[in-house]
């Protein structure tokens, strides 16, 4: 990282501050003068996306606590004191409860970029373990953020998530128990979840710096998938990718503005509007988008430990990912037959998504199950056979013979000399 | 081993593993108290039992209280609610035990276990949908009983799963009559 910068200090400063502490040619080799591959397109501003939306959470988050009480009699009326009492209160918590939605809209599309090019190949395999951790620590976050306004929504989702632990043997009920701090989801609950979802965002912070720091020990991976040869394929991070990724965010505010201000509880439900009542649930309980495909395969499987780790395990899988697919061809670009998988498999996860949002009865359980062993079948099956079946197109000589001629992963001509690696 | 050129293990070695060792019992030690301050405190204990006065609940009517933050369905059961509950072979039942803390943990799931010694019209169960702990509605469901909107689980008029995902019959929480109206649970 550091390594990346020829920066010697000229003032006297900062002489005497590089001499005690590199900070100035750390942040100079890793976000200045790193040297970028050429050729990235727009699905690679994701990654400064998602920094920007982490920051924003982080920030809506620790000035909405300022005026949240924790408390199962307080924290329904807090929230909407926040709403209607608090100056840009209403501003405050919609950007944030859509800031959430943005989160995970922004990482599925940076997790399917690095499916499609594979960016989970080697020597990428720890950025990517690390980038499943990340995605994990977000789903929990999220999902104590969302118990925290203590409305039906927000006490059965934990009830029901909290349930699962139950399905492990013998010990799931004391693990319930333990997680609940009580015999059913109350005060203490509220109260731990709060803590958690306070500290878990900078636990996140912590591990995207690994991620980051992973992916600029080895490169970036990029469209072509072939590693930078000369200088002559790369280009500074700054101002060539610093200014891609802010034209990049800005839209994505424009995107993110347009839920918070015109469409701030579309992505939510109506009845977290309605105080939590232990004795009652309400008809149709459903998690929010983002856990739409997981909680279709939970229900899928028509034996309660077996959806539970059904569940766990289509996140699981992505930890092995790298050594499941056994294709030496890093992008998709140049693999006729991976790119048309690809695709059924985004498919499929969205039908997975629409299935989890339906009632669990009739022909949508028919169909959960079909996609769920659909889902298993692209990891544990395609992948590892594609890799032997398939013959990739040649691929180009450098970064810079992508990006001249046409780059489209057509043949090109002699010049292409088939990479063997 | 007949060659080896590896030392014998000196005093500091011995001290190495003995300072190791000493460090992971203290830190397991250490952090229990971490790990069982999330488990139900004092005063969530002390919540263990609650009356309920059942004068006022007619034939056919139920109400739902609260026992350790929890639901509980106090039902008088109408005579043809009894009747259709005790014709049901335990052969028909996906949950063939009780599951009332009242009796042996072995007890089978027939009527005369489920609903309250000698006042078998009157049904108490805990509230919670055994699959992953909705309410159930009640006088709902294939089978006259409950029936849990979440993910589709019909109990029938004993509180007995028949139909669903659920793995268990309802829970039946310890539970006496103190006097003739008024039932103690917990």
């Amino acid at each position: 990282m550091a390594g990346h910068s020829n920066y010697v200090p000229q003032s006297a400063a900062a002489k005497w501050l590089e001499s005690r502490l590199p900070v100035i040619s750390l942040v100079r080799g890793s976000f200045v003068d790193f040297p970028t591959p050429k050729n990235l397109n727009y699905w690679w501003t994701f990654g400064g996306i998602l920094f920007f939306v982490l920051i924003a959470q982080i920030i809506t988050g620790i000035v909405l606590v300022m005026h949240y009480t924790p408390n199962t009699l307080l924290a329904f009326d807090s929230v909407e004191h926040i709403m209607r009492d608090v100056n840009f209160g209403w501003m405050l918590r919609y950007l944030h409860s859509n800031g959430a939605s943005m989160f995970f809209i922004a990482v599925y599309i940076h997790i399917f970029r690095g499916l499609y090019y594979g960016s989970y190949k080697a020597p990428r395999e720890i950025s990517w373990i690390l980038g499943v951790i990340i995605f994990l620590i977000m789903m929990g976050t999220a999902f104590m953020g969302y118990v925290l306004p203590w409305g039906q929504m927000s006490f059965w989702g934990a009830t029901v998530i909290t349930n699962l632990f139950s399905a492990i043997p013998l010990v799931g009920e004391a693990i319930k128990t333990w997680l609940w701090g009580g015999f059913a989801v109350d005060n203490p609950t509220l109260n731990r979840f709060f803590s958690l979802h306070y500290l878990l965002p900078f636990m996140i912070f912590g591990v995207v710096l690994l991620h980051v720091w992973a992916f600029h020990t080895t490169g970036n991976n990029n469209p072509s998938g072939v590693q930078p040869k000369t200088k002559q394929d790369t280009v500074p991070f700054h101002p060539y990718y610093t200014i891609k990724d802010l034209f990049a965010i800005i839209v994505f505010m424009i995107f993110f503005a347009w839920f918070a201000f015109y469409l701030p509880n579309y992505m939510g439900h109506p009845d977290n509007y309605i105080e939590a009542n232990p004795l009652v649930t309400p008809a149709h309980i459903v998690p929010e988008w983002y856990f739409l495909p997981f909680y279709a395969i939970l229900r899928a499987v028509p034996d309660k430990l077996g959806g539970v780790l059904a569940m766990f395990g289509a996140i699981a899988i992505l930890f092995v990912l790298p050594w499941l697919d056994t294709s030496k061809v890093r992008s998709g670009k140049y693999r006729p037959l991976f790119k048309q998988f690809f695709w059924i498999f985004a498919l499929n996860a969205v039908a997975l998504g629409y299935l989890g949002a339906m009632p669990a009865e009739g022909w949508y359980v028919t169909f959960s199950r079909i996609f769920t062993v659909y889902y298993f079948a692209h990891f544990l099956v395609i992948l590892p056979l594609l890799g032997f079946l398939e013959k990739p197109r040649p691929l180009p000589a450098s970064i810079s013979e992508a990006v001249l001629k046409g780059g489209s992963g057509k043949p090109v001509a002699a010049a292409a000399a088939p990479e063997t690696k | 081993m007949a060659h080896t050129d590896q030392a014998e293990p000196t005093r500091r070695d011995f001290l190495y593993i003995a300072t190791g060792a000493a460090g992971a019992v203290g830190a397991a030690a250490l952090a229990w108290p971490f790990i069982d301050q999330m488990n139900p405190d004092a005063s969530a204990l002390a919540l263990a039992s609650i009356e309920v006065d059942v004068s006022a609940v007619e034939e056919g009517q139920s109400i739902t209280v609260k026992w350790r933050g929890k639901p509980v369905f106090i039902r008088n059961r109408t005579e043809a609610e009894v009747d259709e509950a005790k014709v049901v072979p335990i052969s028909d039942l996906p949950d063939k035990l009780a599951r009332n803390a009242n009796l042996p943990a072995t007890a089978e799931a027939t009527d005369p276990n489920r609903g309250v010694e000698g006042k078998e019209n009157w049904l108490v169960q805990v509230g919670i949908c055994t699959h992953l702990g909705c309410v159930p509605l009640g006088d709902a469901g294939d089978f006259g009983g409950w029936f849990c909107p979440c993910h589709g689980s019909h109990y029938d008029t004993a509180g007995r799963i028949r139909k669903g995902p659920a793995p268990e019959n309802l829970l039946i929480p310890p539970l006496e009559f103190v006097s003739d109206s008024t039932i103690k649970i917990g």
